[in-house]
C-alpha cells in the first residue's frame, strides 16, 4: 500500500505519480489522506490500480476514469467520476450534484444519497445509488443503467434517450418523454447483477423501470411544449 | 368600358420593405406547416461590421513599410498565461470548431490539410475528434461541449489546446440539433446513440452551472493534461465585457469570443437573426475587459463571426484580437456552395451562395453531408490546397494593409489605425467617425 499525503505533496504530485501508473506498475494500491474536500482528486487515471480517498472530495473526483478503482471514504463533491470511460468508482458517503455525468462506462456507487443531475447526459456507465436521487438525474440520458434504492426528485430521466432507470422508491415526477416501462425478467436480471457490483443488498422485484418514450427522437411540431 | 386613364401615368406599386417578398414567403411557409425554419449557415441580415471600417494609411505622420518587401511578421502564441506548452501558429486565422456529423469525413481531413499547409490550427466541434482530422491537423483544438459527444481522456490528451465551449456566435444560449438523416452509423457509434434519431446538443454544460464551477471545471481539465495544455474558452458575442471578465477569472488562457455573423449547421432562423450581437460590436468590451485586468496580450483573445479576408483579419487585430477564426470562410473555400452544382442546388429549391440546409445532408458539394455517394464529390486534397491557398491571401492581404500603416507585426495594428463610416459602427466599435476624433458614447464628450 502506496501512502500519499496530499496536504503534505500537493494535487499537481498527487495526479502526476497516479497518472503515471500503467498496467504494468506494482504499486497497485494507494491511499490518500488529508483529501480534505480538495477538488480534482485522481482525475485522468488510466491503470488498474485501486485508491482509496480517506476524507471527503471536492469537484470532479475520479474525473474521466478510466480502468482504475476509486473508493471515497466519506462523501463526494459535485460532478465524482465525471466522463468515467471505465473502471469503478465507490462512495461510502453521500455524492453532490452532477455525479456520473455525461460517463461513457465503468461502475459508479454511491452508498449515500445523490443530489440533483445524477447521471446527466450519462452515455453508457453505470449506476447504483443506495439512497435517494435529486431533480433533473438522467437529463438527456443516452445508454446505461441508473439504480436507485430510494426516491427520486422532480423531473427524472428528462428527454431520456436509450438509459434504463431502476427505482424502488417514489418518483416526485417524470420529465419530458420519461415513462414507467414494464420489467421483464431480462430487466430483472440486469438489475441483479448491478445490485451486486453496486454492493447493495435490495431485491430486484422491488425495482420499477423507466425509459424513453421515444417520442421525442425526431423533430416534429407536436413536441414542443 | 372606357378606361379613363388610358395613357396616363400610373401610381408603381411599391413593395413594403416591412412585409417584403421574403417575409411574406416566411409567413406562408409558416401559416402552411405549423414549424420553424429550422437552417444552417449564420445572419442574412446586414448588421455593422468591418466594411464600415477603414484603415488610415501612413503618409507624413506615420511612416509605412514598403509593401513588397520589408517584414511583417504573423505569428501568434496563444496561452502563455498558464500552458507549459503555448500553441504558435505562423499566421493568426484559425478555423473555428466544426463538428464530424455537420461535416463529413473528407472535408475534416481538407481543413486539417489546409490549415497545416498554412500553419495554423483547426477545430473539432460537437461530435468528437475524428482520424481524418487528428491525422492531417498539425495542430487540434479539441472542444469540450455541452453534448460531451465523444469526449475522452485519450483525445484530451492528443490534442494541442482545449477548447471550453459555453456558447457561440450564431446561437447565444441555444443548443443544436443534428437531425436523424444525417446520423450514419459512424455519427452514432462516435456520439452513443441510435442510429438515425435527432440528436440535441444542450445549451448548458451538465457538470456546471457557473464560472466558479468552470474554474474547478478547468483545474481538473489541466491536471488530466499535465497542465500543458492552452484553455480556450468560447463565447457568443451577448455580454463581451462580463462574458470575457468570467472566462479569464475561471482561468481561461484564451477567450474565444464570436459575434452573430458566426455559422452553426443547424438551429432555428428566428435564432439566428435576432440573438447575439454583431462581432464589430463585442471586439473592445472584450479587450476592455482583459484591460481592466491587466491581462491584455497575455490571454489571448480569438474573434470569430463573419471574418471573410485579410482586411476583416487586420481590422479585428487592430481593435484587440490576437487571432481571428474562420467557420463558413472555410467551408466556402473548401468548395462549399459552389456555382459549379447550380443545377442541383436549384433542384433543391435554392441557389448557389443561398443553400443553408446543411442539417438535411444533402449537400451537393458533399462537404456538409454524411451520404456516402455525395461525399465522393469531394477531394480532400485538392479542398485542403484550396483552403491554404485562401488563407494565404487572407494573411497576404493584411499584411499589406498593415505595411501601409507602418507595422512590421500584424500585431501591432492599433485602433488608432482606423476609422468608422458609419455613426453605428463608430459608436459600436470605438472607433473616430471618419475625418473626426469622436465617437458616439466616447469618455468626456458629454453624448
Amino acid at each position: 500500500m502506496q501512502t500519499f499525503d496530499l496536504e503534505a505533496q500537493g494535487l499537481r504530485d498527487l495526479n502526476t505519480t497516479l497518472q503515471a501508473q500503467s498496467k504494468e506498475t506494482n504499486q497497485t494500491k494507494w491511499e490518500i489522506v488529508n483529501a480534505k474536500g480538495s477538488h480534482a482528486i485522481a482525475v485522468g487515471l488510466d491503470a488498474p490500480i485501486e485508491v482509496n480517498v480517506m476524507g471527503s472530495t471536492g469537484y470532479y473526483c475520479a474525473g474521466m476514469n478510466k480502468q482504475a478503482t476509486v473508493r471515497v471514504h466519506g462523501s463526494a463533491g459535485p460532478g465524482v467520476a465525471e466522463n468515467m470511460m471505465s473502471g469503478t468508482v465507490i462512495i461510502e458517503g453521500d455524492a453532490s450534484q452532477y455525479a456520473g455525468a455525461t460517463a461513457h462506462g465503468g461502475t459508479l456507487v454511491i452508498k449515500g444519497n445523490a443530489s440533483s443531475r445524477c447521471g446527466i447526459s450519462m452515455k453508457g456507465i453505470d449506476i447504483i445509488v443506495h439512497g435517494n436521487i435529486g431533480h433533473m438525474s438522467a437529463f438527456m440520458a443516452q445508454s446505461g443503467n441508473m439504480v436507485v434504492c430510494g426516491d427520486a426528485g422532480d423531473a427524472l430521466g428528462d428527454s431520456l434517450y436509450e438509459a434504463r432507470l431502476f427505482v424502488r422508491g417514489s418518483v416526485k415526477s417524470l420529465g419530458a418523454d420519461c415513462i414507467e416501462k414494464e420489467m421483464r425478467p431480462e430487466h430483472i436480471e440486469i438489475l441483479k447483477d448491478l445490485l451486486e457490483r453496486g454492493e447493495c443488498d435490495a431485491k430486484p422485484e422491488e425495482f420499477k423501470r423507466y425509459g424513453s418514450a421515444r417520442k421525442l427522437y425526431n423533430f416534429n411540431i407536436d413536441n414542443a411544449y | 368600358m372606357k378606361d379613363d386613364h388610358q395613357g396616363a401615368p400610373r401610381t408603381v406599386p411599391i413593395q413594403s420593405a416591412t412585409f417584403s417578398n421574403p417575409t411574406n414567403a416566411e409567413i406562408r411557409r409558416a401559416a402552411a406547416t405549423g414549424i420553424y425554419d429550422i437552417r444552417g449557415g449564420g445572419s442574412k441580415r446586414k448588421v455593422p461590421h468591418f466594411d464600415d471600417l477603414l484603415f488610415l494609411g501612413a503618409s507624413i505622420s506615420r511612416y509605412p513599410l514598403e509593401g513588397y518587401r520589408e517584414k511583417c511578421d504573423t505569428k501568434v502564441v496563444l496561452g502563455t498565461r498558464f500552458a507549459k506548452k503555448p500553441i504558435e501558429l505562423d499566421i493568426p486565422v484559425t478555423i473555428a470548431g466544426m463538428s464530424f456529423g455537420a461535416l463529413s469525413g473528407p472535408a475534416k481531413e481538407a481543413l486539417g490539410r489546409g490549415a497545416t499547409l498554412a500553419g495554423t490550427s483547426t477545430t473539432t466541434g460537437d461530435g468528437g475528434m475524428t482520424e481524418e482530422e487528428r491525422g492531417h491537423s498539425n495542430k487540434l483544438v479539441y472542444q469540450l461541449l455541452p453534448s460531451r459527444y465523444g469526449m475522452n481522456p485519450d483525445d484530451l490528451r492528443r490534442c494541442d489546446a482545449i477548447e471550453v465551449v459555453v456558447g457561440q456566435g450564431a446561437k447565444p444560449g441555444g443548443g443544436g440539433m443534428l437531425l436523424g438523416q444525417k446520423i450514419s452509423d459512424r455519427v452514432a457509434e462516435m456520439r452513443n446513440l441510435p442510429k438515425g434519431i435527432d440528436q440535441r446538443s444542450a445549451c448548458r454544460h451538465p457538470d456546471w452551472t457557473g464560472p466558479d464551477d468552470l474554474e474547478i471545471k478547468i483545474l481538473e481539465l489541466r491536471e488530466i493534461t499535465n497542465w500543458e495544455k492552452p484553455i480556450y474558452v468560447k463565447v457568443g458575442g451577448t455580454r463581451p465585457y462580463y462574458d470575457t471578465t468570467l472566462a479569464v477569472k475561471a482561468g481561461a488562457d484564451v477567450v474565444v469570443l464570436d459575434g452573430m455573423q458566426g455559422g452553426t449547421a443547424a438551429t432555428q432562423d428566428v435564432f439566428i437573426e435576432h440573438v447575439g450581437m454583431p462581432i464589430l460590436a463585442c471586439i473592445r468590451e472584450a479587450v476592455r475587459a482583459l484591460e481592466d485586468q491587466g491581462l491584455h496580450r497575455e490571454v489571448q483573445l480569438i474573434v470569430s463571426g463573419g471574418i471573410r479576408g485579410g482586411a476583416d483579419t487586420a481590422k479585428a487585430l487592430a481593435m484587440g484580437a490576437d487571432a481571428v477564426a474562420i467557420g463558413t470562410a472555410a467551408l466556402i473555400a473548401l468548395g462549399d456552395n459552389d456555382p459549379r452544382w447550380e443545377s442541383e442546388y436549384n433542384a433543391l429549391g435554392t441557389t448557389a451562395g443561398a443553400y443553408d440546409d446543411w442539417h438535411e445532408g444533402r449537400d451537393p458539394a458533399g462537404i456538409t453531408t454524411q451520404d456516402s455517394e455525395l461525399m465522393k464529390r469531394f477531394d480532400p486534397v485538392a479542398g485542403g490546397r484550396h483552403l491554404n491557398n485562401y488563407l494565404k491571401v487572407m494573411t497576404l492581404e493584411a499584411q499589406t494593409i498593415a505595411r501601409a500603416c507602418g507595422k512590421n507585426h500584424l500585431h501591432n495594428l492599433e485602433p488608432e489605425d482606423l476609422c468608422a463610416l458609419t455613426m453605428e459602427a463608430a459608436a459600436m466599435a470605438k472607433i473616430p467617425l471618419a475625418g473626426t476624433d469622436w465617437y458616439p458614447g466616447k469618455p468626456g464628450t458629454g453624448f
